[in-house]
């Protein structure tokens, strides 16, 4: 008698609980149905929209890697090549040469080669560059603005969230396809 | 395409051509035109990001470990084959793929996708939601078994565990519902993925991040040595949901329950404090007593969901903070009304676009009024959980045995290799084979 009735017990429960299953089961399936309708297949990563950027420096500090994912990136096609880069420069230089008193770069990562006179090549050394965008805005302001921001994707983790993208000012953080994870500034992007 | 759209086209992308090139003033110095030869203009190099394979070798491997762990669980019952599976997990899903995006992330993904209809969540982010979440509701937790990294790395340093009352273990229980329930209500209203932002371990496993964070999951490592998995058992909010699933699981983990001599060594053993003492006989005796107590918990739940509902919806302006917009538009105000003396980055990238004030107010109280009914069903949602705690202690399974509680129970398989019983089934089994190959 009490055996049956503790069978009978068992019994229920697990009918309940098979019907609690299919009950989730079948949310699940909803849920999926749902986001099927609005899914990409294809993962996306971040990236900087450089026309929106406005090179606050918080991208070297607030990544979750040291030094930032974030670096300088020079479009060569936009780089006036100038004499008197002001990507490059101090606001006042003592000399027009590559003395560190002169640079605005922090940790030196600007390259600054002679051309045929009066041209300048200027290269980002990405190993030493930390994204902090002082040359960024020297170059916008006064230059072509050949110099931006970029993620680079060899380094990002492509975190969930990306802790710079909670903290930029202008909201220059976007989330592109994987398969064209870079934002160029306008020039290519007409082309 | 017929020809007008053509010209609209055409016209249009004229129109941005204008404004971007009036907007940032470029070529102020026209590039050199080199001598042809005499110089090859430098490419600024984009590295791709990882390999989009990966992405099917990361939902393959989560498949492979999700089977062999419910495998290691269920069918050869071996906390060694799990120890190993774990090792495993640290290393891939922690070191190689250093985290992202994690099953327990994805809660606030799939949120934002449900209710936004703007944001598309790749497959594979469904995938690793749903793959675990399935797996609990036939295997019970044999994710949080071996296959989570963040499971995975606070199991292996358990040296010296206490015992936590009973009473305590369920309080604090309640908070992994809380920070689900902030979490949702976060992601819902596009304001922050606070679960990725408070993740402990994910700087460990990058090896690197900010010292806060890495202070943070050293803490919860050291606490881990003498309080077992502080993480998942008190914060977790995957686990929140897994310990609801996992309650009516079709498979669960079981010691030889028949002939439990209650010796009470998987209770010492489980570092977890997941094993169900019986309860004591005494406890049902006066029907009418039980019968209020009946009544009394069930208004104390309705009360408490109330309640929550009411306190929930008052903390919608101080939540809504966390909000972008919502923070902006608060800023701006109180810059216009003169409570703020300059501006902020944010307040003065806002001005210079030419954004309308009354619009960003007019959003910003869309998403404040989104958070106040957000809040209430977050608060009635934690009252509802806090309630039926209590009727769950008021009202336990009547039990003579030690065995493990399903809710809680994360399957690390220390009890198999404790228990008499299970030994002597075990021994018996390894016995009873040569015998069956004579035959």
């Amino acid at each position: 008698m009490a055996d049956g009735q503790s069978n009978n017990k068992a019994n229920r429960r697990q009918f309940i609980h098979s019907g609690l299953r299919g009950a989730v089961l079948f949310v699940f399936g909803a849920i999926t149905t749902l986001l099927g309708l609005n899914s990409r297949k294809e993962r996306t990563v971040w990236q900087i929209d450089p026309n929106k950027c406005i090179a606050c420096s918080k991208c070297a500090t607030n990544c979750v890697l040291t030094p930032s994912a974030v670096k300088c990136v020079n479009y060569f096609p936009m780089c006036g090549y100038c004499d008197l880069c002001t990507g490059y420069f101090e606001p006042n230089p003592v000399a027009l040469d590559t003395g560190a008193e002169n640079q605005i770069c922090p940790t030196g990562a600007i390259i600054r080669k002679a051309l045929e006179d009066p041209y300048y090549e200027y290269r980002i050394d990405e190993d030493v560059c930390i994204g902090c965008g002082k040359c960024v805005v020297g170059c916008v302001k006064f230059g072509n603005g050949s110099f931006f921001l970029q993620v680079r994707h060899d380094r990002c983790v492509n975190c969930n969230e990306c802790s710079i993208a909670k903290v930029c000012p202008s909201d220059a953080f976007v989330r592109v396809p994987a398969s064209s994870p870079y934002i160029f500034r306008a020039k290519e992007n007409q082309s | 395409m017929n020809l007008r759209v053509k010209l609209i086209l055409f016209l249009c992308s004229g129109m941005i051509f204008i404004s971007q090139y009036v907007s940032f003033g470029i070529e102020r110095f026209p590039p050199p035109d080199f001598e042809p030869g005499t110089y090859t203009m430098p490419q600024a190099t984009k590295p791709p990001p990882r390999a989009h394979y990966w992405e099917y070798i990361d939902m393959a491997l989560l498949l492979a470990a999700l089977s062999l762990a419910s495998y290691f669980v269920h069918k050869k019952r071996s906390r060694k084959h799990i120890f190993w599976l774990t090792l495993f997990s640290i290393f891939y899903f922690g070191f190689i793929r250093k985290g992202c995006v994690c099953p327990i992330g994805s809660i606030q993904n799939i949120t934002l996708a449900l209710f936004n209809n703007g944001y598309l969540v790749p497959f594979s982010v469904v995938f690793f939601f749903l793959l675990p979440l399935i797996f609990t509701l036939f295997f019970g937790r044999t994710f949080c078994a071996a296959v989570c990294p963040l499971g995975a790395v606070q199991d292996i340093v358990v040296w010296k565990p206490i015992k936590i009352k009973p009473w305590l273990e369920n309080a604090l229980r309640i908070i992994p519902f809380v920070y689900l329930g902030l979490a949702v209500l976060f992601a819902a209203t596009g304001s922050a993925f606070v679960i990725c932002e408070y993740d402990p371990f994910v700087s460990f496993y990058r090896l690197g991040g900010s010292v806060n964070m890495l202070a943070l999951g050293g803490i919860f490592l050291v606490v881990g040595m003498f309080l077992g998995r502080p993480y998942c058992r008190f914060f977790c909010p995957y686990g929140a949901i897994l310990s609801i699933l996992s309650r009516f699981s079709k498979w669960y983990v079981y010691l030889t329950s028949e002939d439990c001599v209650r010796c009470q060594i998987c209770d010492v053993a489980c570092p977890y404090g997941a094993i169900a003492s019986p309860t004591p006989t005494s406890q049902e005796n006066n029907p009418i007593i039980s019968k209020w107590s009946v009544f009394g918990v069930i208004g104390l739940t309705v009360l408490l969901t109330i309640g929550g509902a009411y306190f929930g919806g008052k903390l919608s302006v101080p939540l809504s903070k966390v909000n972008y917009v919502v923070s902006l538009a608060e800023r701006i105000a109180g810059e216009e009304s003169g409570k703020y003396k300059g501006q902020t980055d944010e307040s003065k990238t806002f001005r210079e676009r030419g954004g309308s004030i009354e619009q960003l107010y007019a959003e910003a109280l869309k998403i404040r009024g989104n958070f106040a009914t957000g809040g209430s069903i977050f608060g009635a949602f934690i009252g509802l959980i806090a309630g039926l705690k209590l009727i769950e202690s008021r009202f336990t399974r009547q039990t003579n045995i030690y065995e493990p509680d399903r809710a809680s129970c994360v399957a690390c398989g220390r009890c198999y290799s404790y228990c008499p019983r299970e030994i002597i089934r075990v021994r018996n089994l390894l016995k009873l084979r040569p015998i069956q190959k004579q035959e």
